[in-house]
C-alpha cells in the first residue's frame, strides 16, 4: 500500500461508536465465533433497539386494525400509523401528508406508477427512459409497461467510470419521452447520480420524472419539492427500519388523477354491486390491511436517522469509502466498479480477474466474520455491459468503523493469496490423463 | 479455523480448479448441454460423445464461474470418464454432493450441482451435427 497515495482520516466526521451499542445485532458472532462485521447494508440494514422496542410496544399495548374500528385501540393504532405518515412526509420534505403512500417497499411503489399512472398515460410510440444502471425494480416494471402499451424502453448510457453519460441523456430525451425512471444512487456501482439535473432536463422536455430513491433515502436528506421529483420510492428495511413497508411519494396533482392499482378495502368510497367510488389520497392506494407494525417501526426508523443526523451519516459513510477505496484500488488484479470516491456514495463493488465475488464472500464470511454481498446485486444488465457476470460489494451504513473497514481489507488481502495460481497439480486416478 | 469437513476449498478442490480435468471443447461430441446458475452468474457446459452402447468415449466441459462450481464439474467429469449413460442416470444429486465433500449451505450447493444438471441434461441433448460448435 503506498502511503502517499491516501488522504488522511479526518475522524471529526467520523460518528461515535456509541450508536453501535443501540443494535443488539452487531455483537453477534459468525463463522466460528468471530464478531459480526455487518457490510451488506444496501441490501438491508439493522435494526436499533429504538425501531425493536418502537414495534413490540404496538404489539404489546396498542395493535388493532387501523381505520375500521371505533374501539380504543383501533383509534390508538390509527393515530400512531397517521403519525408515521406525517413523519414520512417531514423526512422527505413533502408538501402533502396525502403524498405519502404507504406500501410494501420500494419495487411496489415503482409497480404502482407503472400500472397505475403507466396503463393510463402511456401508449404505442411512447418511450420511457431508464438508465443501465438500473435495479431489475426499476427496469423490469417498464418492460413489463412497454410490453402492456406498444410503448419503448430506452437506455441511458454511462461514462467509463460508471456515472451517466448526460450527453446520452440529452440524446434521448425528445418529446416522445413520457417518463425518466432514474435510481438516485447505484446499488451497484455507488454513483451519486446528478437527480437535480435530470429532473430539470426532463421536465423542459416535458417528461415526468420517477426516482428509485432506495439507496439515497436512508444515507443523506432527501427533499422532494427541491428536487421537484414526480415520484419517489424508497424502502423501510434498508434505513433501519422492518422490511414489508416502503414508500411512494407522487405529487398531489397526478396521484389525483391515476385510478387506483389494487382493489379492495379501505380504498374505496363507496362500493355498489358492479361499480365503487374511489377513496381520497392517501387512502386510494392502500388497498387491504398495510403492514401496520412496520410502517410505526418505520417511523421509529425515522427519529434515529433525523436524532443522528442525515448529513453527519452521509459525511461519515464518506470517510469510510474513501479509506477503503484508495486501500483496495492499490490491489493487483482488483477492479473497483464504478466513480472516484467523490462521486460515490457509501459501497464499493469489485471484480477481481481470477477470482469469484463468492470466494471473497465465503472466505470473508467464514475466516473474517465480514458479511459482503457476492453475485449481481439485481443489476444484471450493468454487470453484462460491464464484461462481468458478478461482483463483490461492500456497503457502509452509520454504524460500522474503520476497524471495520481494516478487517474487510484484510480478508480481501488473504483470499487474493488464498485463490493465487500456484501451478497445483490434481491427482491423476490414471498416469495417462 | 474451520474443521476439515467443513472446510469448502480443500487442497484437492483447489487442484481441480487449478488443473480441471478435460476442460475444454470435445470436436466430436454427439451430445451437449450448457446451463448458468442465475443467482451467480456460473455457467458450464458439458459435451458428451457417446457410442450406440450408451457407453461415454469422452467428454468435456467449460465454464466459468466459483471455484465450487468449475472445480465440481471436473471431478464429476473425472468420475464419469470411462461410464454409461446408464452411470450418469443412476448418480444422484447427493452422489454429487457427497463427491465434492465439504458440507455445502443451500446457496453454495446450487453452484456445486450445477454441472451435475448439465449433464443430466447433456445426455438428452443430441448435437445437431449442422450446428457443431
Ligand atoms: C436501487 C434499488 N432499487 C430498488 C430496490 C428494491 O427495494 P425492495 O426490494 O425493498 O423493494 C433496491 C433494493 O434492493 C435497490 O437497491
Amino acid at each position: 500500500m503506498p502511503a502517499s497515495a491516501t488522504t488522511p482520516i479526518d475522524s471529526s466526521q467520523l460518528l461515535s461508536p456509541k450508536w453501535r451499542a443501540d443494535f443488539p445485532i452487531l455483537s453477534e458472532e459468525v463463522g466460528h465465533g468471530r464478531p459480526l462485521v455487518f457490510l451488506d447494508n444496501a441490501a438491508s440494514t439493522q435494526h436499533p433497539r429504538q425501531v425493536i422496542d418502537a414495534m413490540r410496544d404496538v404489539y404489546e399495548r396498542d395493535y388493532a386494525n387501523v381505520h375500521r374500528g371505533i374501539h380504543t385501540l383501533s383509534e390508538r393504532s390509527t393515530e400512531l400509523y397517521e403519525q408515521a405518515r406525517e413523519k414520512c412526509r417531514a423526512f422527505i420534505n413533502a408538501r402533502h401528508f396525502h403524498e405519502v403512500i404507504f406500501t410494501s417497499g420500494a419495487t411496489a411503489s415503482i409497480n404502482t406508477v407503472a400500472r397505475s399512472w403507466g396503463d393510463a398515460n402511456v401508449g404505442p410510440g411512447d418511450e420511457i427512459l431508464v438508465t443501465i444502471m438500473e435495479h431489475h425494480s426499476n427496469l423490469v416494471p417498464w418492460q413489463q409497461l412497454a410490453a402492456r402499451t406498444g410503448a419503448t424502453l430506452r437506455h441511458v448510457r454511462m461514462t467509463g467510470d460508471g456515472r451517466l453519460n448526460m450527453q446520452s441523456y440529452a440524446e434521448l430525451l425528445s418529446e416522445r419521452t413520457k417518463l425518466v425512471a432514474v435510481v438516485s444512487i447505484s446499488n451497484t456501482l455507488g454513483t451519486i447520480n446528478p437527480m437535480r439535473e435530470i429532473i430539470q432536463q426532463a421536465h423542459a422536455a416535458g417528461a415526468l420524472v420517477l426516482v428509485d430513491a432506495a439507496q439515497s433515502v436512508p444515507h443523506m436528506t432527501t427533499d422532494v419539492q427541491a428536487l421537484d421529483c414526480d415520484f419517489l420510492a424508497f424502502s423501510g428495511h434498508k434505513m433501519l427500519g422492518p422490511s414489508g413497508v416502503g414508500v411512494l411519494y407522487g405529487k398531489e396533482a397526478l396521484l389525483d388523477a391515476m385510478p387506483p392499482f389494487l382493489g379492495g378495502g379501505s380504498m374505496i368510497n363507496e362500493v355498489q354491486l358492479d361499480t365503487f367510488t374511489p377513496a381520497e389520497l392517501p387512502a386510494k392506494f392502500e388497498a387491504g390491511t398495510p403492514p401496520i407494525v412496520p410502517v410505526i417501526g418505520m417511523s421509529a426508523a425515522v427519529d434515529y436517522l433525523q436524532n443522528v443526523g442525515l448529513e453527519a451519516i452521509h459525511r461519515h459513510e464518506q470517510q469510510l469509502t474513501r479509506y477503503c477505496f484508495e486501500r483496495l484500488e492499490t490491489t493487483e488484479g482488483l477492479c473497483i466498479l464504478g466513480p472516484a470516491p467523490e462521486h460515490r456514495a457509501g459501497l464499493i463493488s469489485f471484480a477481481f480477474d481470477r477470482i469469484h465475488s463468492h470466494e471473497f464472500a465465503q472466505v470473508l464470511n467464514d475466516q473474517f466474520g465480514v458479511a459482503v454481498r457476492a453475485g449481481h446485486h439485481c443489476t444484471q444488465p450493468l454487470h453484462r455491459v460491464m464484461g462481468i457476470t458478478a461482483s463483490t460489494r461492500a456497503s457502509f451504513y452509520l454504524y460500522n468503523t474503520l476497524e471495520e473497514v481494516d478487517q474487510f481489507l484484510e480478508g480481501v488481502a488473504a483470499v487474493t493469496k488464498m485463490f493465487a495460481p500456484r501451478g497445483r497439480k490434481r491427482k491423476r486416478k490414471k498416469p495417462d490423463e | 479455523m474451520p474443521s476439515d469437513e467443513e472446510e469448502l476449498y480443500q487442497e484437492h478442490i483447489l487442484d481441480h480448479y487449478e488443473d480441471p480435468f478435460h476442460r475444454g471443447h470435445l470436436a466430436g461430441a454427439t451430445h451437449a448441454h450448457a446451463d448458468k446458475n442465475p443467482l451467480c452468474g456460473d455457467v458450464v457446459r458439458i459435451e458428451l460423445q457417446l457410442d450406440d452402447a450408451g457407453k461415454i468415449v469422452d467428454l468435456y466441459f467449460d465454464g466459468q464461474g466459483c471455484v465450487i462450481s468449475q472445480a465440481s464439474a471436473s471431478m464429476l467429469l473425472e468420475e464419469m470418464y470411462g461410464k454409461t449413460v446408464d452411470d450418469i442416470k443412476q448418480f444422484s444429486a447427493e452422489d454429487m454432493l457427497k463427491l465434492y465433500g465439504p458440507r455445502l449451505t443451500p446457496n453454495r450447493q446450487k453452484c456445486c450441482l450445477l454441472s451435475w444438471k448439465v449433464i443430466q441434461g447433456a445426455i438428452h441433448s443430441p448435437v445437431d451435427s449442422n450446428d457443431e460448435r
